[in-house]
């Protein structure tokens, strides 16, 4: 392995160790909530759309919003400074706290004071800050860095926060339950608060109309933070900025839900400073409020630092739209395992991470961990505004691709016939291709093992192409489906429909008896079955970031199968990873109506047996059973197209008795789980399937997944045979 | 108010796990002496012919703040579907007094109680662009679960009690 990817390799392993349970079991408490709270919901899809909506129009808008804010704030007695960038923020505030001879400020919680640094700033002018959010103030007290973006300190367990806490305070009684370690917490910042002569918060989001600014928090310390101390500072990127209070309703029913699980978070603030409370001057511990005198000041810092070049980025845009929730990272599979100390760069973690890191950090930093996004796409459904983050992460890896530089391109040389500049690493590009690796493997098979056929020792493939070995490769077949289909005729009279079966590459060189089956079931059910001579779909390619070559396939595939579609024929897929091409990621590279004809006529196998027997077809034709127990693991992007049910619906009415697993995804993930940097931690998250089924309830059921990925990763996990769903259907012969 | 909405606001409450009460106008100082206890501090209530008992300090300092063991304060509105109550923040004090004690007591008319978000931005818009400058949803006491589980009373109120004012 290279020195390179053994280092990324060891820095996962160790965080896997010291952090993965903590943060594992917070973030997937976090999203099973999300799972339930959205239910209470009455239109859960119609609320994200509108929250989307609105932060489309913000965004589109934003110069003139941030006019309209400018005037309200003056109006209302404050001030709005736009800062360019950190050091311009740092440097307001700087001054702000020095004008007030200010020696002590509290926080409340905010990422976006995180990006700035503005404690470090403030700190070297010998100005005192505290972080009042108890967990922010556990890193405060550690010197360490937040590794979730709401939950910060979420990697430490009870016990290391209440050994941290007993040795830097010495308690009089050490303290151990989480209720004592609070109210330490609670105490010892109150005293703080009482003293502190400025207040810092975030912001969530600011109304232009009213100059209104919304405040997420349970604890409690943020109200303290702006009412206590006459001078408020907030600070909060442009893109917080809405047209209207009205306009907050979707969010403040949307974040609770999205990040944490919770309905709702304990205070939604709504403040247009200055306010009208009194301040409480603990300096003055005797003088009723009622005889404060209240002259409030109060500054709203909007930082630009690279958002205004995001808005004008056609493909960063939309992470202009993120509301931090973190419901990316808790339904992460990847992040649940290592959090944001892996799965983050120098400020922002997690699925969206990367945008926000390329936008305000530069690519550098998103490149540290922009890997870490499979592409599982479990995120898009639980984004609270919609936002397409595995395409962010693509875009990215993309832009990082082509500002690497490789002298070894020679070793996939003839592998590689992709569109692609220099630049690209060798393990991408090895796996981009892999369409053309598949033809080479299948023509060697099973003669000789392919990669000895391909002059390529696993050894060299490791060192050079970061292929780990401990995977066991694909075994390619030297029968593809299309050889074994063209050798046949077909054998169907007055056939109900015709369908042309996609032979993916998985199914056409790997995983061929899946592809027989689905012939003879779709036969046995009265469906004509073509499977054409056509190209792969680019997914293997779209998920190493190699756009240009990804899009070269879908112009390739459509082409393929345009004919077959105006001759009205369905579009049959196995591979979910590439029905998922044709359904969403081909909008972004077909003519709209292109991308319509395509996705619209194209169905998942399982999905396509099941409308043929909602419409009568019989289901007698097909391998039923008498309550034969099957372990199903769909696939990650089945479940965000919402294609589990149909597959677990055919299986029940044909007589077999279900299990599904609820893992977010198999941990597999494409050519992730062969990568010798993330080989560890692609068979930790996979751990999870594995004691899934594995569990008393389980073990003895059949396994069936979906994806080629889940049947590779099962295979290395069970001891027992997996196949696809449609292998157990098909009829026998 | 409907019954629906209030028997909703109930229900949010229960699960909650926040107390709530009805009382009239005369039955308050009844309610108020049963849920809280010494020292109590609390603002005027903005409901004609309804007032505070003597026993509430209604004059705090921060001291007292620091001491009290619950505040009462108004709520402007109350929100079936969450539970919440809409504390707006005011000359006389409320955001503290709602605040800093360790039992909140929201006093909220009958007739402000609201269905849901959407009636509730409605109402808060108006409040907003006519000159309020704060209002704090909030929905149960305050809470965290930085230290490892959760722990109700972080930096706000431990409790809350609602008392719903039947007129």
């Amino acid at each position: 392995m290279s020195k390179a990817r053994e280092a990324k390799a060891a820095k996962i392993r160790q965080l896997m160790e010291t952090e993965g349970d903590a943060v594992g079991t917070s973030t997937r408490g976090f999203n099973e909530g999300r799972y339930q709270s959205v239910q209470t919901l009455d239109d859960y899809e119609g609320l994200k759309s509108e929250a989307r909506a609105i932060k489309e129009d913000a965004i589109e808008r934003l110069p003139e919003l941030i006019d309209q804010l400018r005037e309200t704030v003056e109006s209302n007695g404050g001030t709005l400074y736009i800062a360019d960038d950190a050091a311009d923020a740092n440097q307001y505030i700087r001054e702000v706290c020095e004008d007030k001879e200010a020696e002590r400020v509290v926080k409340s919680k905010s990422m976006t004071s995180e990006e700035i640094e503005v404690n470090e700033d403030l700190e070297a002018a010998d100005i005192d800050v505290v972080e009042t959010d108890l967990g922010e103030w556990v890193l405060q007290v550690a010197d360490e860095s937040p590794s979730h973006i709401v939950a910060p300190a979420i990697h430490k367990s009870r016990e290391a926060i209440a050994d941290l806490f007993n040795e830097t305070f010495e308690p009089d009684e050490p303290l151990e339950t989480a209720e004592e370690l609070t109210m330490f917490a609670r105490e010892q910042l109150g005293e703080l608060i009482e003293g502190a002569d400025v207040g810092m918060t975030g912001a969530n989001f600011i109304t232009a109309d009213t100059g209104t600014m919304a405040l997420v928090t349970s604890e409690g310390n943020a109200r303290k933070t702006a009412v206590v101390p006459d001078t408020h500072v907030a600070v909060a990127g442009v893109e917080k900025v809405i047209p209207t209070v009205e306009d907050l309703r979707p969010f403040v029913e949307l974040i609770g839900k999205s990040g944490t699980g919770q309905d709702i978070t304990s205070y939604i603030s709504l403040l247009t400073p200055p306010v009208e409370s009194p301040t409480v001057d603990f300096d003055a511990p005797d003088a009723p409020l009622s005889e404060t005198e209240t002259d409030r000041d109060f500054h709203l810092v909007l930082i630009d630092n690279g958002r205004f070049d995001m808005r004008e980025d056609d493909q960063l845009r939309e992470t202009l739209y993120c509301i931090r929730c973190s419901a990316c990272s808790n339904v992460c599979a990847n992040f649940q395992h290592v959090g944001g100390h892996a799965f983050g760069g120098e400020t922002y973690s997690g699925g969206i991470g990367t945008g926000w890191e390329a936008g305000v950090e530069g690519l550098d930093s998103a490149a540290e961990f922009n890997d870490l996004c499979t592409g599982c796409s479990r995120c898009t459904t639980a984004c609270p505004v919609e936002i397409d983050i595995p395409w962010i992460n693509t875009v990215v890896r993309d832009r990082v691709n082509r500002g690497e530089v490789s002298e070894l391109d020679w070793l996939v040389e003839g592998l590689t016939p992709d569109e692609e500049p220099g630049g690209v690493s060798l393990q991408k590009r090895f796996f981009g291709n892999f369409e053309t690796a598949a033809k080479v493997g299948s023509f060697f098979a099973p003669v000789s093992n392919w990669a000895a056929g391909l002059g390529v020792s696993r050894d060299l493939m490791e060192r050079f192409l970061g292929i780990d070995a401990r995977r066991e490769l694909p075994a390619f077949q030297r029968e593809t489906l299309k050889d074994w289909f063209e050798n046949r005729t077909s054998r169907v009279d007055d056939p109900v429909r015709t369908a042309v079966l996609y032979p993916d590459v998985y199914t056409n060189h790997v995983q061929v008896e899946r592809g027989k089956a689905a012939v003879r079931t779709l036969e046995a059910l009265g469906v004509d079955v073509i499977v054409p001579d056509v190209r792969s779909s680019g997914r293997a390619p779209l998920s190493q970031g190699m756009i240009a070559t990804a899009e070269d396939h879908a112009h390739d595939v459509y082409a393929g199968l345009a004919e077959h579609i105006d001759d009205g024929r369905d579009i049959v897929v196995i591979e979910p990873s590439d029905l998922a091409m044709f359904r969403s990621e081909y909008e972004k590279f077909l003519p709209e109506k292109s991308f319509e004809r395509i996705s619209e006529v194209s169905y998942e196998v399982m999905e396509y047996v099941f409308g043929l027997l909602e419409h009568g077809a019989d289901a007698d034709a097909l391998s039923t059973s008498e309550g034969e127990g099957v372990a199903y693991h769909s696939h990650c992007q089945q479940r965000t197209l919402g294609l589990e049910g149909h597959t677990e619906a055919v299986l029940s009415d044909l007589g077999y008795d279900v299990a599904t697993s609820d893992v977010e995804c198999c941990g597999m993930a494409g050519s992730f789980g062969y990568k010798s940097e993330y080989y560890e931690l692609s068979v930790d998250v996979g751990s999870e399937l594995q004691g899934q089924f594995q569990s008393d309830e389980n073990r003895d059921r059949t396994v069936v997944a979906s994806g080629t990925s889940c049947l590779e990763q099962l295979d290395s996990l069970l001891s027992r045979p997996t196949q696809h769903p449609i292998q157990l259907v098909a009829p026998r012969r | 108010m409907s019954t629906g909405t209030v028997a909703t606001f109930e229900d949010s409450l229960e699960r909650l796990e926040v107390g709530w009460t009805h009382a009239s106008p005369d039955e308050l100082a009844d309610v108020l002496e049963g849920v809280c206890s010494d020292p109590t501090i609390g603002v005027e209530l903005p409901y004609d012919g309804v007032d505070l008992p003597d026993w509430v300090n209604t004059d705090p300092t921060p001291a007292d703040l620091r001491e009290a063991n619950a505040g009462i304060t108004a709520a402007g509105l109350g929100i079936a579907d969450y539970g919440s109550v809409v504390v707006q923040g005011t000359p006389d004090g409320i955001e503290p007094v709602s605040l800093f004690g360790d039992l909140h007591v929201a006093v909220l008319r009958r007739s402000d109680i609201v269905p849901g978000m959407p009636e509730a931005f409605d109402w808060l818009g108006e409040e907003f662009r006519t000159g309020h400058s704060s209002a704090i949803i909030a929905t149960g006491p305050s809470a965290t679960a930085d230290m490892g589980a959760l722990v109700k009373g972080a930096h706000g109120p431990k409790e809350v009690h609602v008392v719903i004012l039947d007129e």
